[in-house]
């Protein structure tokens, strides 16, 4: 039994760290832009689909599809905040909320439209391969996809804290008169921030169409498993995303071991309220 | 070197500005001096692109550059201390100072201009790494100005730069102003300290209500009665 019990642990952990990557570009773009990206799980199923299509079409690994997808949905990301998400920076959040419905709700119609309602998974030759470490087993595609998220959240750490664009994103986050007092293109660095925090789901996607099958109606589930990530973790933290996303992903599979797989997504919920009573800020942030 | 031109500003239904002319001359110090609410800010956001007049016309260096975005005039050379500092308090000293060299015009010569910044203020360079939001209110107004001078500025807008700051702190950012017009800053200051700012500038403006009501040399407004009754209580 405790065998098993550590066993789902580290596949939760390794799905956890997918979780994260996805999580993270939800906190990034809420972080800097005090937007919320309504759209986030959409975005991670259009990354997911890209990967298969990439996959079917051109024999692409989804593991080398990463920067491809990511590329993408950086575009898209830039372009949407440039042309849609820009001029409903200031208003009301209710307004926003609507605007990002809307386009979650064309992108999964989209989704549907192209690809119909089946799902779709890739077949990777490694599929069934894995790794063994004493009485553990652990699934190949999994430690792929969880150390190529590990390995962009780091690249994202040193573009956030090496770069001079993605200082100037942190320091429009930090101050937003400030940045404009000092010469920043503001509408640009939310630009490319937007940009930056698709990038990251979409690389989320492509790598967790290893391990899930597409389906346009994933995308609801994402876009809430996301908000839980983010907010178990204190919104607007990377580092709290990370671990958000590590907390739900061991919750889930241990919820699927114990109880029932069917009932993961209620342990996810619990915790999320039991957070909000006692901890509003999230587990991982300092300030209140 | 500037020249505000019967300038226009609402915020809604309320004018901020109404009909206001300046200029500030190659190295020249220009004083803004008003009751709160009278404009001064408001002028120097216009400036800067950060608010849109609805009239008027700003030029700088012979480009007109009115209702020009921020990031575009401050390329031009126009460099802005801001009221209440506007410091990033979340970065470090050294990431504040550099996000002030991210212009073009100043990206090239950042590791010259933060040798110079840091011998101006050496309490930044001791300070370093620490988060700016944890410096003394004074710090940060070092830090703020050692940000603007980051950006190689060709002219610096000071926006109440003594606000809050201790009678020492506020002899010492009227000093480095003193300093960086000696060496050929052209400065136009904003400042509540109506007496210290007259004497420092060559020439001022007085502000009411979003017009200008006074103007001349330093001298010459610090001994006119409107300016002796209304801001020094003589």
């Amino acid at each position: 039994m405790l065998t098993d019990i550590v066993q789902a642990t580290i596949m939760g952990l390794l799905t956890g760290m997918v979780y994260g990557l996805m999580a993270l570009g939800l906190s990034v773009i809420f972080g800097v832009m005090r937007v919320v990206n309504f759209a986030h799980g959409e975005m991670m199923v259009v990354g997911m689909y890209l990967a298969w299509l990439l996959f079917e079409r051109a024999g692409i690994d989804p593991l080398l599809a990463v920067p491809l997808v990511a590329a993408a949905l950086f575009a898209a990301g830039y372009g949407l905040q440039r042309g849609l998400i820009n001029p409903f920076i200031n208003v009301a959040e209710h307004m926003q909320f609507m605007l990002l419905l809307a386009l979650s709700i064309i992108i999964v119609n989209l989704c549907l439209l192209i690809a119909g309602p089946d799902t779709h998974g890739v077949q990777v030759d490694y599929m069934f391969d894995s790794y063994a470490l004493g009485p553990f087993t652990f699934d190949a595609v999994r430690v792929y996809a969880a150390l190529a998220a590990m390995a962009i959240a780091f690249l994202l750490y040193l573009f956030f804290t090496r770069t001079r664009i993605g200082k100037s994103i942190r320091a429009a986050a930090d101050n937003h008169t400030g940045a404009l007092v000092v010469g920043l293109d503001v509408p640009r660095l939310y630009a490319l921030t937007f940009g930056v925090g698709a990038a990251c789901v979409g690389a989320a996607g492509a790598l967790m169409i290893l391990v899930v099958q597409a389906q346009p109606f994933l995308a609801i589930d994402y876009t809430l498993l996301a908000f839980v990530i983010v907010i178990v973790g204190g919104l607007g933290s990377m580092p709290g995303a990370l671990a958000g996303g590590l907390l739900i992903g061991v919750s889930e599979s241990l919820a699927g071991l114990l109880i029932q797989p069917s009932l993961k997504s209620v342990f996810s919920f619990g915790l999320l309220i039991l957070v909000l009573l006692l901890r509003p800020q999230g587990l991982f942030t300092r300030r209140g | 070197m500037l020249t505000v031109e019967t300038l226009d500003l609402f915020y809604g239904d309320a004018q901020a500005l109404d009909g206001v002319s300046l200029t500030a001359g190659q190295g020249e110090i220009v004083a803004i001096v008003g009751a709160n609410g009278a404009g001064k800010s408001s002028l120097i956001r216009s400036v800067h692109g950060m608010q849109t007049p609805s009239a008027g016309r700003v030029t700088f260096k012979g480009a007109d550059i009115t209702g020009w975005p921020s990031h575009r005039v401050c390329e031009l050379g126009v460099g802005h201390v801001a009221e209440g500092r506007q410091i990033f308090p979340n970065l470090s000293v050294l990431e504040n100072l550099e996000m002030g060299a991210t212009l073009k015009r100043a990206r090239g010569a950042m590791a010259a201009t933060l040798r110079r910044v840091m011998a101006l203020f050496p309490r930044l360079d001791e300070r370093r790494r620490q988060a700016a939001g944890t410096l003394s209110g004074g710090e940060q107004q070092m830090l703020a100005i050692g940000r603007c001078l980051m950006g190689q500025p060709e002219m610096i807008m000071f926006d109440e730069p003594s606000l809050g700051l201790s009678p020492t702190m506020t002899q010492e950012v009227f000093r480095v102003i003193r300093a960086l017009h000696e060496d050929g800053m052209t400065i136009l200051l904003v400042e509540q300290n109506v007496m210290a700012s007259l004497k420092l500038a060559q020439r001022g403006y007085v502000l009411e209500n979003g017009r200008v009501v006074l103007e001349g040399t330093g001298q010459a407004l610090l001994d006119s009665d409107r300016v002796r009754q209304a801001y020094l209580g003589l």
